[in-house]
């Protein structure tokens, strides 16, 4: 037997464990629950709320069992008369301060305490004096405070300090006038801060935009996936007669851990935003009407039908990349049904000048549970906290664990890890910089680099960051470079990310990509590319991209999820040139002044938390969900309109039933057939400096869709203020 | 930029703390640093000075308030700038404490835990034992020890203060 297994005993079983594992690990496994308050999984060893308390043979006193190491020949009892009598002791000075306002309490139904209370609290409380009292904090627009009911357990103030590497929250004061709070009033900032209204097992820390919303036990939950950024992190939607009253994290190992972010947690204040649009309008001589669904179909049908009868070019389609793939791969059909290849979901990008190069998808290489694993890193072009925030959080573990980390980034944002490299790369100079690393990274290879790019290597410069930047992927096996939105949303992208790929060539790393939205993925999938069909298979006869075909008007125009006004790389193009359409037909959750001005119909959709569907993740994961809430108004899920409308114009097979036999359909024309997420570019470069000064390029966290955007908390936080103060260029 | 708050003579002691304790153990020079702070503010600390200490160390904020918080010997209000504080344990109550304390809150018109309105006198909250029992009942003020006390000697060593 190894020296590292131990053998002890639980409950007269005998069992084995691993050195140096804590008794509770070792009890979890083996499904006997031991009743606990600080412990937790993820995070550091505490053993200050004393709940889990055993008996261990010939230990003199009851011993917790989160921090006891196993010991061989240990015979451990958690059920025996002396753990019992410990345990309750413990919970009944636990509920000396605790002021059993479970009524009034939102945590009233899901709370630890209250379950445990059952199981070992005495039913008459045996104190007489009086209850400290704790004023209530102020920590933000999202977390509700109850500090009377805290009992101290400290796994807010461990996950600040652990997970997102800020310390927000501490234990102020002492003995019994120890408090939870930041001392100096402050609210809770980090982008996954909403996490510890999980952590806490009382109610002190709540949901504060669901306060006194529902009871835990009247609400439905239903898995949910999240519909802002390309990990696709795993949520529970708790649903109340039909209203998403909140979002928790469903726990997944492969993506999220037991972590969301704040804007996936918090975004679904969006889809109750008062301005969506309840029922389909249609503009007769200048004036909104209202219309009925049969009417509006219809004319959508006969705007399309006259508008692209005799030429398919005439339509444009934008399609958000949030969109599920099953409203994607109906768009794809219906536009090449009507002969169009005009469809785009890169909204944001400004340079299509080597999509041919594209990879069939977009992806990170590599699944997303391995970024923990990596040893080496460089972030190219990406405010990565704020653009994936679960992949964030994985760098940051790597990093921790010993990882070299490092960045070619406009600005240097802050990461709470110690960075081992960062190449100050401005806007206009990005490629330039990059192209440094890359000579550097040439350099102490000693490799050739493709003929056409080593002359423009030759006169770069190259410093000491680049060559630290170019070692953190050399010198590491098991390394990424990690390619960004800032990146992806640069004039210059088609240099850069030539630039990447021959990095990543020359150093052996990896090249993963963080395209934005939710199921960009699933857009490449199905096909809604200017210059691509379904699975990535090239067209004979290209269509015009996001940009080219805001560039060029067209005469009718489709938009599916997205707003015109704030969805795209170049807002004022497009406003132009939907203004000179002939037909705007838009199909969007929302209502607002600018849709008014520049379509012609509006069409109500149903939003993410509304519609049954998929988004593909950038690890190609398909995530399938069901519809959570019912449907605001009159609106209706994307898939089940465009079906009608597909069946209207005469698209052949075209009568699915559900939304999963359209990603079945998808999935069928797909095939077997490899999907290359491997990138083949031969775009040639240009370091020429580019004009950046008026672009977005760092689009604000909650600036990101239009579901977001209407997050009434989310928009009242310091992120949200500061990126606002800040304007939007970063 | 909040570093700024610190005297030359500050930093030094604290870069002594620091010292003193393994590389990235630097968050142990807190109490240190809190001390030199404090004595160079009057008895006292503010979020000012606190967060210039969390500044200097490259520590988060709430980790010095923690500390400041805790420690009794820390005050984060104001205070009177002599210090007196009786020690009221076991020995020295046996031997008269509670008359000390007594006759001090008579004399200055405040309670343990207060200042006098003329910021001069401050009454450290209860104070445990200071080590020194054999001479109960005994009190500190501005860190020196006064023991064997009587009302008149308590009279005598505090009216001597400026």
């Amino acid at each position: 037997m190894s020296d590292d297994i131990v053998n002890i005993e639980i409950n007269g079983q005998p069992v084995t464990a691993k050195k140096g594992q804590m008794l509770i690990e070792v009890t979890d496994r083996h499904e006997t629950y031991v009743p606990r308050f600080c412990y937790h999984e993820k995070l550091s060893i505490a053993a200050n709320c004393r709940m889990c308390l055993v008996e261990v043979e010939k230990a003199p006193k009851p011993l917790p069992a989160c921090a006891t190491p196993v010991m061989d020949g240990m015979k451990v009892f958690t059920r025996s008369a002396a753990a019992i009598s410990a345990q309750k002791a413990t919970m009944e000075f636990l509920l000396i301060n605790h002021p059993l306002d479970c009524p009034i309490c939102d945590q009233g139904g899901e709370c630890e305490l209250q379950d445990l209370a059952m199981g070992f609290g005495r039913d008459v409380s045996r104190y007489n004096d009086r209850k400290r009292v704790v004023k209530d904090k102020n920590l933000g627009p999202l977390v509700s405070t109850d500090m009377t009911r805290c009992i101290h357990c400290t796994r807010c103030v461990r996950f600040g300090q652990e997970i997102t590497g800020i310390q927000e929250l501490g234990t102020v004061g002492r003995s019994d006038q120890v408090e939870i709070g930041t001392y100096i009033e402050r609210s809770v900032d980090h982008e996954l801060s909403g996490n510890i209204i999980d952590l806490c097992p009382v109610g002190a820390l709540n949901n504060k935009p669901y306060r006194f919303g529902a009871r835990a036990w009247e609400m439905v939950a239903k898995p949910m996936v999240s519909p802002h950024d390309c990990a696709g992190s795993n949520l529970f939607g708790h649903v109340l007669r039909g209203k998403l009253k909140r979002v928790v994290p469903q726990d997944n190992e492969a993506i999220n851990e037991t972590w969301i972010s704040d804007r996936d947690r918090f975004s679904y204040e969006g889809v109750y935003s008062e301005d969506r649009l309840m029922a389909p309008l249609i503009k007769v001589d200048q004036e909104w009407r209202e219309a009925s669904w049969a009417e509006a179909i219809e004319a959508v049908r006969d705007s399309l039908r006259t508008g692209v009868s005799h030429e398919g070019d005439a339509l444009g389609v934008l399609v958000s990349p949030n969109a599920t793939l099953e409203e994607m791969y109906l768009l794809n059909r219906i536009a090449r049904h009507l002969g169009s290849q005009n469809l785009d979901h890169r909204l944001r990008r400004r340079d299509f000048s080597d999509q041919s190069s594209d990879p069939d998808v977009p992806s990170l290489g590599m699944p997303i549970a391995s970024i923990d694993s990596l040893n080496g890193v460089l972030v190219v072009g990406s405010n990565l906290r704020r653009e994936v925030p679960i992949i964030a959080h994985r760098l940051r573990k790597a990093a921790l664990a010993g990882a070299d980390v490092g960045f070619v980034n406009p600005e240097e944002y802050e990461y709470h890890f110690a960075s081992a490299a960062y190449v100050d790369a401005p806007l206009d100079r990005f490629a330039e910089k990059l192209a440094g690393v890359v000579a550097a990274a040439a350099e102490t290879t000693k490799t050739n680099v493709p003929g056409s790019i080593s002359k423009i290597l030759a006169d770069v410069k190259v410093d000491e960051t680049a060559r630290s930047a170019a070692r953190i992927l050399s010198e590491n096996d098991r390394s990424l470079i990690l390619f960004g939105q800032i990146a992806a949303r640069h004039p210059n992208f088609s240099a850069i990310r030539r630039l990447a790929a021959v990095l990543a060539e020359l150093t052996g790393a990896q090249l993963g990509f963080l395209p934005e939205g939710a199921n960009a993925v699933g857009a490449h999938l199905a096909g809604i590319l200017p210059h691509r069909g379904p699975g990535g298979v090239e067209l004979e006869e290209q269509g015009r991209d996001a940009l080219g075909m805001l560039a060029s008007p067209r005469s009718v125009y489709m938009l599916f999820g997205m707003e015109p006004d704030g969805d795209l790389a170049d807002c004022a193009l497009a406003e132009q040139a939907l203004k000179a359409a002939d037909k705007v037909i838009c199909f969007s959750p929302f209502v607002t002044q600018s849709l008014l001005d520049c379509s012609d119909i509006l069409i109500p959709l149903g939003t993410y938390a509304e519609t049954a569907g998929t988004f593909v993740n950038i690890e190609g994961a398909w995530q399938s969900f069901d519809a959570t809430a019912s449907l605001v108004g009159d609106a209706r899920e994307g898939w089940r309109i465009l079906r009608v409308l597909g069946n209207e114009l005469e698209l052949p097979e075209c009568d699915y039933q559900n939304a999963s036999e359209v990603s079945d359909a998808l999935a069928a024309e797909l095939g077997s057939g490899a999907i290359d997420s491997a990138l083949s570019s031969r775009a040639g470069i240009s370091l020429q400096s580019t004009d950046v000064a008026d672009l977005t390029l760092d689009v604000p966290m909650y600036a990101i869709d239009s579901v977001v955007r209407r997050g009434k908390a989310l928009q009242s936080t310091q992120i949200a203020a500061e990126t606002r103060e800040g304007g939007s260029e970063a | 930029m909040s570093i700024g708050w610190l005297s030359e003579h500050v930093r030094e002691e604290i870069d002594h703390w620091v010292a003193k304790f393994p590389d990235g153990r630097h968050r142990s020079a807190i109490i240190g640093a809190l001390q030199a702070v404090q004595h160079e503010n009057k008895g006292y600390l503010t979020p000012e000075l606190m967060d210039a200490v969390a500044a200097y160390l490259d520590l988060p904020k709430i980790q010095v308030y923690e500390v400041a918080t805790f420690y009794s010997m820390f005050e984060t209000e104001p205070v009177g700038r002599h210090c007196v504080s009786v020690c009221t344990n076991i020995s020295c109550m046996l031997r008269g404490s509670d008359e000390i304390v007594e006759h001090l809150e008579r004399k200055f018109g405040i309670k343990l835990g207060e200042s006098t309105p003329d910021g001069k006198i401050f009454l450290k909250r209860e104070e445990e034992c200071l080590a020194a029992c054999c001479g109960a009942p005994m009190m500190m003020v501005d860190h020196i020890y006064h023991e064997n006390l009587t009302p008149e000697k308590v009279d005598k060593v505090l009216d001597t203060l400026d």
